[in-house]
């Protein structure tokens, strides 16, 4: 996989990122609370990479400082919604009982844009970063669920599960041992995709006021803030938006990376396809 | 008519150059059916692709030597060229016939494409084009059928119709990738049976890719036997079962369980497992398997020398070392068997 | 003759096929329609039938994956479709399944000797487990290295001897063996067929053969059932049915199968099969064989042939054909 330069490229941002904001401490010039009101709304500059806001706090200190919000609701809510997803569509794809009544109650919540869910869930539970990160588990995690459901009936034919069974290897075992380490790769890809996803969501959140406190700087919080400043200082929003793109990009190039390099299917079907490209050009 | 003259088609596998086909030739008369026996990774499947210059590029480098086709090198010719010859002068058909027909087009629409880019005809001439080819691989009930999409077929008739795919260009040649492995004995006869007879009405050279020697014994004019990337034994059909002098031929027939053979005979099978084409041996390359094998095999890669007229092997014992060797053994087995 | 181990009685395995999810199914696949068999101590049942007439359906409805629609299944004599769950789990011990395709039936995250040891685990026999391992791979010809490698760096026909290896660990009585070389390259087929015969009469097993390939049942069955769309055809010990055949779907399997010996193979007279296999959702009235039969009269469309002996010197040798006679006529005559 870090053959391909892009691969290479979108990871070191992430860990250049990530390394940054929990050390920003130590080396940040100016320290991203300290309020000057006679720098207020001043461009990009030397001092200032990113200019100042509407208080005269530097933006470059903020964005990165907000990074450790969006980076660890993202992180949680992909680990929370991947476990979670994984553990009922392991059962639904192995139960088939089981798989009735967990498909149905997936229905149900992906029948809501996941974004309004999670919008109604902090709307009723107030908004602090756990209840964010409850509300956004909440909403992605069907997607998970029905990801790895699908990876576990496809699978579940295989023969060396029906080989385990008749061994007399009991469910737990067959479902830990042979049908998990089976179907890590879509997990893994999906988790990254809702790591990329959550962070846009809490954006929109905080953006749309029903995120985090307005007090810690999150890169949603600090686009709600500035609209109104937009005009006359854009620094304030483009730099934070620039973060988020940024990380949702190579958060997506990594998972795009990392389906190529460990999914046979993406490659089975291409082969398949080529197999009639190939009778065409025969014949 | 078709002569392959040294052919020689490497694959970069990333660890290593392989030598999937190496040193490859023989050639093929209208009319006439070869076939090319061997085990999995032996380089058939490879060969056949070559001759088509079909094989994924990359990992397989263009390939080396000459394959001429009446007169011209096809190696030497433009993608556009070669376009012209697949089809028309010659073409194929694959092991998968589940697979090798685009699912969400019509049968009907796939043959009226096929003819349609071998000539200029209309739509309504293709279309009758069509009818004949279906009726001439046995598809009843053509008419109807065209409107059917290859799901609604059964194994064996997808592959009739991927026959008269491959026959729509009318070509000369006709390279059949195991088309009979994926079907059911009594399928796998109707389907050889139709390839004869279109053989035999259209005088189409046949180049039959299988590992089944008892399909080869039913069809087959020549016969190449291929082992790890090489041709190791070829002859008429009858040189190669009954005046094998290649031990890899000779224990592959010995070693296959048959219906005609008494049942209370223990199987004589070779030692070993097939030879990946990735880390082959010094000197002969069955040597590690071969019941016959001695130091000498070990160091000497052995050529393939004459042993009759169109028969040749690559063994380094002769005629009379081999059948005394053969003896020998026999003696041996008995005594095992009565044991 | 030994006991009985294995007893079908009037298996029949029907799959609902349902058009709406709620709905009643509007038809069934009778993948198994009706099928008795006896397997008997330490012989070698093979079931022979092309694809789609059911034999791996029967298999795993043996191990115990599949519950059939009706009928029983007596093992050592004793009806096991009622056990529950902590029955069915022992009697694994007795009854292993080798598969068909040995890329698929083992676990490519799991090394060899964990594969081989899973069963073992299953049934916390692991008192000297790696012992065990070693042993078990040095009974199908492996060596001891080989625990540690993944099923990838081996050929076909070692994978296949995993498989075994793994079939064998609990010392099973019964052995279901779903076409275990036809997925293998011809030269490997011998080795693992000699393995299977010398397995069987070390240990005394007990096995059911599949095949679709009669040559392949040939050196392995002491009695063979040949199957078509979910029936059996004709049952017999095995030298019988290879020389004195007298169904003619026997026959024309028999005689589509090529022999490697080019003179005698261009001077055969084939039986060829018209068309093609009908559905099993759908079969044939009367004898199912009726549509493909060289030898169908207009009776064969409306009665249902029973199996039963048609040779009053074998009582061994059962054939599901009305015209018996008529089809060793054919054979004769060529």
């Amino acid at each position: 996989m870090l053959k391909k330069k892009r691969n290479i490229v979108a990871l070191s941002a992430l860990v250049l990122l990530t390394i940054a904001t929990i050390t920003a401490n130590i080396w940040l010039p100016v320290s991203p609370g300290f309020i000057d009101a006679a720098q207020r709304l001043l461009p990009p500059s030397g001092t200032h990479w990113f200019g100042t806001d509407h208080f005269g706090r530097d933006v470059f200190a903020l964005t990165v400082v907000a990074a450790r919000v969006s980076l660890t609701v993202g992180f949680t809510v992909a680990v929370l919604a991947t476990v979670l997803g994984t553990i009922t569509g392991l059962i639904a794809g192995y139960y088939k009982k089981a798989d009735f009544i967990i498909m149905r109650i997936i229905d149900g919540m992906l029948a809501f844009p996941s974004l309004l869910l999670a919008l109604a869930l902090v709307a009723a539970l107030g908004g602090s970063v756990t209840n964010i990160i409850i509300a956004l588990t909440f909403s992605f995690w069907p997607v998970m669920t029905r990801i790895v459901r699908s990876a576990v009936l496809q699978i579940n034919s295989i023969q060396y599960i029906e080989a385990a069974k008749t061994s007399g290897v009991s469910d737990p075992v067959v479902i830990s041992k042979y049908v998990l380490p089976n179907v890590l790769s879509p997990i893994i890809v999906q988790g990254t995709f809702i790591f990329a996803k959550a962070i846009l969501a809490e954006a929109a959140l905080s953006f749309l006021g029903v995120g985090v406190d307005p007090s810690t700087p999150t890169w949603g919080n600090m686009l709600q803030e500035s609209q109104i400043y937009i005009s006359m200082a854009p620094w304030i929003s483009i730099f934070p938006g620039l973060a988020i793109v940024i990380t949702v990009l190579s958060l997506n190039m990594l998972g795009d990376g990392l389906r190529d390099a460990f999914d046979p299917h993406a490659k089975k079907n291409k082969k398949r396809k080529q197999r009639f490209v190939k009778t065409k050009m025969a014949s | 008519m078709l002569e392959v003259k040294n052919l020689k088609t490497y694959i970069d596998t990333g660890s290593g150059t392989v030598k999937a086909v190496d040193n490859v030739s023989f050639q093929i008369e209208a009319g006439e059916t070869i076939c090319i026996v061997g085990e999995s990774g032996s380089g058939k499947s490879v060969l056949a692709h070559s001759i088509m210059q079909l094989n994924p590029s990359p990992p397989v480098f263009h390939p080396e030597g000459e394959i001429l086709f009446e007169g011209k090198n096809l190696l030497d010719l433009s993608e556009k060229e070669l376009r012209r010859i697949r089809g028309n002068e010659i073409s194929m058909i694959f092991q998968d016939p589940m697979s090798s027909l685009n699912p969400v087009f019509r049968v009907g629409d796939q043959l009226i494409e096929a003819i349609r880019s071998h000539e200029k005809v209309s739509k309504k001439n293709a279309k009758k084009r069509a009818l004949e080819l279906l009726t001439d691989v046995g598809i009843p009930d053509p008419e109807r059928r065209l409107y059917d999409y290859p799901h609604q077929f059964s194994g064996g008739m997808r592959q009739r119709v991927l026959i008269a795919i491959a026959l729509a260009g009318r070509p000369k040649v006709l390279i059949a990738d195991e088309p009979t492995t994926a079907l059911d004995v009594t399928i796998q006869a109707q389907i050889l049976e139709l390839m004869r007879s279109i053989q035999k009405k259209y005088e189409t050279a046949i180049i039959l890719i299988t590992h089944d020697l008892g399909v080869v014994a039913q069809i087959a004019d020549k016969v190449l036997v291929m082992y790890s990337g090489r041709i190791v034994e070829k002859g008429s059909v009858s040189d190669i079962f009954y005046r094998s002098t290649m031990p890899y031929t000779w224990s592959l027939l010995r070693s296959l369980p048959r219906i005609d053979a008494d049942a209370s005979n223990r199987l004589i099978p070779i030692q070993g497992q097939p030879s990946n084409l990735i880390d082959r041996p010094k000197g002969c390359h069955f040597a590690p398997r071969c019941p016959f094998a001695t130091e000498a095999c070990l160091e000497i890669d052995p050529a393939l020398t004459k042993r009759g007229e169109g028969h040749w092997a690559a063994c380094i014992l002769s005629e009379e070392e081999f059948s005394n060797k053969k003896q020998e053994l026999e003696v041996y087995a008995q005594k095992g068997a009565v044991k | 003759m030994s006991e009985p181990l294995l007893e079908l009685k009037d298996i029949k395995m029907y799959f609902p096929i349902k058009e709406k999810v709620f709905k009643k199914p509007v038809n069934h696949v009778k993948a198994v329609n009706g099928v008795s068999l006896t397997v008997r101590k330490g012989e070698t049942l093979g079931i022979v039938g092309e694809s789609g007439c059911g034999k791996s359906t029967l298999a795993r409805t043996i191990v115990g994956l599949l519950e059939p629609t009706s009928g029983d299944i007596l093992f050592e004599g004793e009806s096991i479709l009622g056990y529950n769950k902590k029955q069915m789990h022992e009697l694994r011990r007795d009854i292993q399944m080798v598969y068909q395709d040995p890329y698929t039936s083992l676990n490519p995250r799991m090394k060899a000797g964990e594969i081989i040891a899973a069963p073992l685990k299953a049934f916390k026999m692991t008192s000297n487990l790696n012992e065990r391992v070693y042993e078990l791979l040095d009974l199908v010809g492996l060596k001891r290295e080989d625990a540690d490698k993944l099923p990838h760096q081996f050929s076909g026909g070692q994978r296949q001897r995993i498989g075994i290896a793994r079939a064998l660990a609990l010392n099973p009585k019964l052995l279901i063996l779903d076409e275990p070389v036809s997925a293998l390259d011809v030269s490997v087929q011998a080795q693992v067929i000699n393995l299977l015969e010398d397995l069987q009469e070390e240990l005394g097993l007990t096995y059911v053969f599949i095949a679709h390939d009669l040559s392949v049942i040939k050196h392995i069955a002491d009695k063979v059932a040949v199957m078509y769309l979910g029936k059996v055809m004709e049952l017999s010990d095995s030298d019988t049915l290879y020389h004195h055949s007298k169904h003619p779907y026997t026959n024309a399997l028999l005689s589509a199968i090529p022999l490697p010996d080019p003179e005698k193979e261009r001077q055969r007279q084939r039986i060829m099969l018209k068309g093609e296999l009908p559905s099993p959702a759908n079969p044939p009235s009367g004898c199912i064989f009726h549509t493909r039969c060289p030898i169908a009269q207009a009776f064969c469309k409306q009665h249902i042939p029973v199996l039963e002996e048609k040779d009053g010197n074998n009582p061994n040798h059962q054939v599901a054909c009305f015209y018996p006679q008529e089809t060793e006529a054919i054979v004769n005559s060529q």
